[in-house]
């Protein structure tokens, strides 16, 4: 399976996505307009990875250490997971330009 | 048979309800327009009895604790309150989700940026029309329309999410395409068509709204080939018509069961009509916590889950889908609050209901009795 986003590009929640601990129900939620999204576990590992800095690449890595799992497994299911999002428009991905270090 | 004898003196346990997910705030009943379908009581508050910053203060924290995630700061128009932005940057503090439901009309710029500066996470903006004509006459006030469609550029030069909010009936039902179009144009992402709910200020105006059964049919249409031709693009989210339905709505998913209202003068409501019923206790945030009212108030305990309901619905295999329908309805309808919705094919009373709006329909009645005080104030 092919990834549709490319992996060094940097995911991060749009504006009016919130992902937050409920604590009263004992739960990660995903805020939205007029929407609660409850991700499963693995969902949860992936957005609070998705901060703005991380890159897809950066996320996979750490994913794949922590949990000791087959790398190329993971990549497909972060990126499953993060384009269908992208899709809804709950996360956008930027992608960092050649030489903007240096600017 | 299998009958348990229970002691009278200790009461049969209730199991605790589930946590509610929203909370509609209803800053103020102040607002510049006067549309004739408002959900706010026929007997608006005034400024003087609004609660002051630290009260919502304190209801905003007592919610999170409760578990409630999204906070709707409604109005009237909540703009109207100037300490909007010291509310918006509290609900930050203690976790909850803010929208803002505005009218946009006496909003600038430059007041957006300060809201969105305190964090406002979404904005729903209300259209009352498609078109400047419809909208400056269903809200009685000249160029609305205009300032709307400005307030929603700024929204989203701003970077936050928009939702579109058009209320429909027989004077702009047939610019639902028209709606859709609009949300495209100022880069909704959200677009609610809401069909007039007769409670109030609707019902009281339910003549010159009502649209024909051909006319919401072919609503209905309309938003479900928009739906799926748009999809990924816009979400398109439909309050429905009930008085032409064959199922009553689900109304609140369940009264007390996921979401409170809180009046400008702190009264907490299931839902915003509740006050129409009669008799019904209802708890003030002065006297109790937010808490104490979703467990404990009568109101919220009068119809809460599945023991209230008549025997129709206790026997219906719908009745934890609608649960029951809704209860203004059938107070508004039936003259009791605890009957099966009218709205419900299975009511005795549905065929009288649907004779109740086709006779509306027919009527051509087209002047409005608008949205006002309606003693005149001596306080402000």
């Amino acid at each position: 399976m092919t990834e549709t986003l490319a992996t060094t590009g940097i995911p991060r929640l749009a504006r009016g996505v919130r992902l937050r601990n409920d604590e009263a129900r004992g739960q990660w939620v995903l805020l939205a307009p007029e929407r609660v999204l409850n991700p499963d576990p693995v969902a949860v590992e992936i957005l609070k990875k998705v901060d703005g800095v991380r890159s897809i690449d950066t996320i996979v890595d750490e994913l794949a250490s922590a949990f000791t799992v087959d790398r190329a497994r993971v990549a497909t299911d972060v990126d499953a997971f993060l384009a269908g999002l992208v899709e809804k428009g709950m996360i956008e991905v930027t992608n960092p330009v050649i030489g903007d270090a240096a600017s | 048979m299998n009958i348990v004898a229970q002691p009278l003196t200790t009461p049969l346990a209730r199991p605790a309800p589930p946590a509610p997910y929203g909370m509609l705030a209803e800053l103020t009943h102040r607002c510049p327009l006067q549309c004739p379908y408002c959900s706010n009581p026929v007997e608006l508050d005034r400024r003087n009895v609004e609660l002051d910053l630290d009260t919502w203060k304190r209801v905003f924290s007592e919610a999170a604790k409760l578990g409630v995630l999204q906070v709707h700061l409604s109005g009237g128009e909540p703009t109207a309150r100037r300490d909007l932005e010291d509310m918006i940057r509290h609900c930050v503090e203690v976790g909850i989700y803010t929208n803002l439901i505005t009218a946009g009309v006496g909003v600038t710029p430059e007041r957006l940026q300060s809201i969105s500066d305190a964090g406002i996470d979404h904005v729903q903006l209300s259209f009352q029309g498609a078109t400047a004509e419809i909208t400056d006459k269903v809200s009685n006030f000249r160029g609305a329309h205009e300032r709307k469609l400005a307030v929603a550029r700024e929204v989203r030069r701003l970077g936050l999410p928009l939702t579109i909010n058009s209320v429909v009936h027989r004077a702009n039902i047939h610019q639902i395409p028209a709606f859709i179009e609009l949300a495209l144009e100022l880069d909704a992402k959200r677009i609610e068509i809401a069909h007039s709910q007769y409670y109030g200020w609707a019902l009281r105006n339910r003549g010159a709204l009502m649209p024909t059964r051909e006319q919401v049919f072919w609503a209905l249409d309309v938003v479900e080939e928009a739906r799926a031709r748009l999809k990924g693009k816009l979400t398109i989210d439909a309050v429905v018509p009930d008085y032409y339905a064959k199922y009553p709505k689900p109304c609140m998913n369940g009264w007390g069961r996921q979401s409170l209202n809180v009046t400008p003068s702190g009264k907490v409501l299931p839902c915003h009509a509740a006050e129409t019923i009669p008799n019904l206790d209802f708890w003030n945030v002065r006297e109790h916590s937010l808490s104490d009212v979703w467990l404990n108030s009568p109101a919220f305990n009068a119809f809460r889950g599945t023991d209230w309901m008549p025997d129709l619905c206790k026997s219906c295999e719908r009745k934890e889908l609608d649960w029951g329908g809704c209860r203004c309805q059938a107070m508004a309808i039936a003259g009791d609050a605890a009957a099966t919705d009218p709205a419900c094919h299975k009511s005795p009373l549905h065929a009288h209901m649907l004779a109740l709006a086709e006779a509306d329909a027919a009527t051509g009645e087209a002047e409005y009795d608008y949205r006002r005080y309606m003693t005149p104030d001596r306080n402000n």
